[in-house]
């Protein structure tokens, strides 16, 4: 399916970097020249408390705020999302749209089978990786989750490019950033992994790449298809 | 009498003072991605202020934050944080009266609490800017985007603007001092938006050169004295009429009153040449309008998309300024509507009941959907109120509840 716009919605838990992923995926797809807004929402800033970011990436000027009711991509951060249910609402995936697509952050299955029959009656594939793993394997922490929801979605969708992910992630972490200060601790945690801000950098991107080359994979093995359509020309 | 301009000259960060119609309307803007957040700072980094006065609470914090940031980079002059929103707001004026440009961000319960002053700072003259993130402000506690706080705003005297996006925010903060500190207007600006939604929000802004910066508040262009040891601002600071309690002092409260709502209809003419208007239109030559201000005018946007695939019209009238308040414009823009729905994001629906006192056959107008409390407004539900006037069948929404 090829689409104008492409809604996805991030939920995840305080602390995770689903904020982040958001913005790193918005700036991104701006780099490629589309449009793109991303938006987060929470309540209390708190570790481990439900945190949602939404991104909209698409080819025609996007005016829609706030949360994203009818998500064309949902990404789950945490178990939790599922199995405490730390959603924005419950089941974390009512409002996806036919034919979309989630994204879970787990090492088992999840869901129930009323869960599995009412995705498959709205064509909604679902697509498992261990995100956690994955950080741990490359880069080192557990820290870099995000980075593997975001090269998972890209890797399936082709919505951002890696070279505008690179690009977008050394502007996020780069330079100095200011944000809240729950987001400016993570930010001097994840530092404080890395010896150098390039090794954090190199560490990200590498996770980025090894999650966008297994959402490739899983895409292809599935035969599964949801983009967005290529810009006009000018 | 030799006169100078400062035009053309730099101030101590190297910025040049540019004449705002050229910074503004013709200097080449570059695209940038950022948080409103960030564009707020962006804006007063152009904006030459003297003094800022911080105090935190969710969503403009970390506009407050950053603003800080360029006071430490030296763009402004003063900058602290205050016990409280109340105190806050009159240490404001205090920096006002002695003639400094002056800026602050509040947000929801802070609004809420510095309430006092702002009466005060329009009946002083004071051009203050206020930013305001709105938020809820009831109990329950909500820190998400709710817009009843500009409902008390708009009574105080001040002006009153409701940015749509980031970069409404930028252009405004700008055009905002210019239109306030006009010897004609000189009152406070309380320059909202919806929180989250622009304030959270990464959008691409274009903005104007970071070398180039508004001319200097010049406190001898207000139309009362500015503060100093031989004259205190306005008369009644010293002398006030209360004390005497005679029929001249309270004529001079009330028309004085009058002075200050007066000055609000003087700065329409500079709003409408600064904002190109005091409302935007489009295809007003439908027989259904969405009419709105803020975020909503955005949600209206998309909802106008959804129901152009169907077939259906539908125009829009987006509402910049809430004081002044464009009731001409809005009669001009809705004369050939037969429906007028207007979507708010608040509980009590202000701004239809703003609309229906401003227009003939008031009962055109359609006051919803209202959503409150952070509640998020999805297009989809305004085309369901829309198809609903229509007599049409419409998918019921399931939301989010499925």
């Amino acid at each position: 399916m090829i689409k104008k716009r492409l809604n996805i919605r991030m939920s995840g838990l305080g602390g995770q970097g689903a904020v982040t992923a958001a913005h790193v995926m918005a700036m991104a797809a701006s780099k490629d020249g589309k449009f793109a807004i991303s938006n987060p929402f929470f309540g209390a800033e708190k570790r481990m408390a439900p945190a949602e970011s939404y991104c909209r990436i698409g080819i025609e000027r996007i005016y829609d705020r706030g949360e994203l009711v009818f998500p064309d991509v949902i990404e789950v951060f945490h178990p939790q999302v599922i199995t405490m249910g730390k959603s924005y609402t419950m089941p974390f995936y009512s409002g996806i749209k036919e034919g979309g697509l989630v994204i879970i952050n787990s090492d088992a299955p999840l869901l129930t089978e009323e869960d599995i029959q009412r995705l498959n009656d709205l064509r909604v594939a679902v697509f498992y990786i261990n995100g956690t793993q994955v950080a741990l394997e490359v880069a080192g922490t557990e820290l870099s989750t995000n980075m593997t929801m975001i090269g998972s979605v890209a890797g399936i969708t082709k919505c951002v490019s890696m070279n505008s992910l690179d690009l977008a992630l050394q502007e996020r972490f780069g330079k100095k950033f200011v944000a809240s200060g729950g987001t400016a601790t993570l930010d001097e945690a994840i530092k404080k992994k890395f010896a150098k801000k390039e090794m954090l950098l190199q560490k990200n991107l590498d996770t980025v790449k090894r999650a966008y080359e297994l959402g490739i994979e899983w895409a292809e093995k599935n035969k599964f298809e949801l983009q967005v359509a290529a810009m006009a020309a000018a | 009498m030799e006169t100078t301009s400062l035009i053309g000259t730099k101030n101590k960060k190297g910025q040049v003072i540019t004449d705002v119609r050229h910074m503004m309307f013709e200097a080449p803007r570059t695209p940038s991605f950022y948080t409103g957040s960030e564009v707020i700072k962006e804006a007063i980094r152009r904006a030459n202020v003297d003094v800022m006065i911080a105090y935190p609470i969710t969503p403009q914090s970390e506009a407050a934050a950053l603003i800080g940031e360029l006071f430490a980079e030296g763009y402004i002059k003063e900058y602290f944080r205050g016990e409280s929103e109340f105190a806050v707001m009159s240490q404001c004026a205090g920096a006002a009266f002695g003639g400094a440009r002056v800026f602050t961000t509040t947000a929801g319960p802070g609004t809420m609490r510095a309430m006092e002053n702002f009466p005060m700072w329009a009946g002083a003259r004071l051009p203050i800017q206020m930013i305001v993130t709105c938020r809820g402000i009831n109990s329950p506690l909500s820190i998400q985007p709710d817009t009843l706080e500009i409902s008390y705003l708009i009574q105080t005297g001040m002006l009153v603007w409701h940015a749509e996006t980031a970069q409404d925010f930028y252009d405004w903060i700008l055009k905002g001092y210019m239109v306030s500190e006009e010897p004609d207007v000189h009152l406070p600006l309380a320059l909202c938006c919806d929180g989250f939604f622009v304030t959270h929000t990464k959008d691409v802004v274009n903005l104007t050169p970071a070398d180039m910066c508004l001319p200097p508040y010049d406190p001898y262009r207000s139309p009362v004295p500015c503060m100093d040891m031989e004259c205190p601002p306005v008369r009644m600071m010293r002398d006030p009429f209360v004390m005497k309690s005679n029929y001249i002092s309270y004529a001079t409260h009330a028309s004085w009153q009058q002075e200050v709502w007066a000055a609000v209809e003087r700065s329409r003419k500079h709003t409408i040449a600064w904002l190109d208007g005091l409302i935007e239109t489009e295809n007003t030559d439908a027989d259904i309008l969405i009419v709105s201000s803020g975020t909503a005018v955005s949600q209206g946007r998309e909802a106008i998309r959804l129901l152009a695939d169907e077939g259906i019209r539908v125009g829009l009238v987006k509402i910049k300024t809430i004081r002044p308040w464009p009731w001409q414009e809005i009669r001009e823009a809705t004369k050939n509507a037969k429906h007028i729905i207007v979507p708010e994001f608040n509980v009590a629906g202000w701004l239809a009941r703003e609309i229906k006192a401003s227009i003939p056959d008031s009962d055109r107008v359609v006051a919803a959907p209202h959503v409150c409390g952070g509640m998020t407004m999805p297009p989809e539900i305004i085309v369901s109120e829309i198809k609903n006037v229509l007599g049409m069948r419409d998918h019921a929404l399931a939301g989010r509840g499925s």
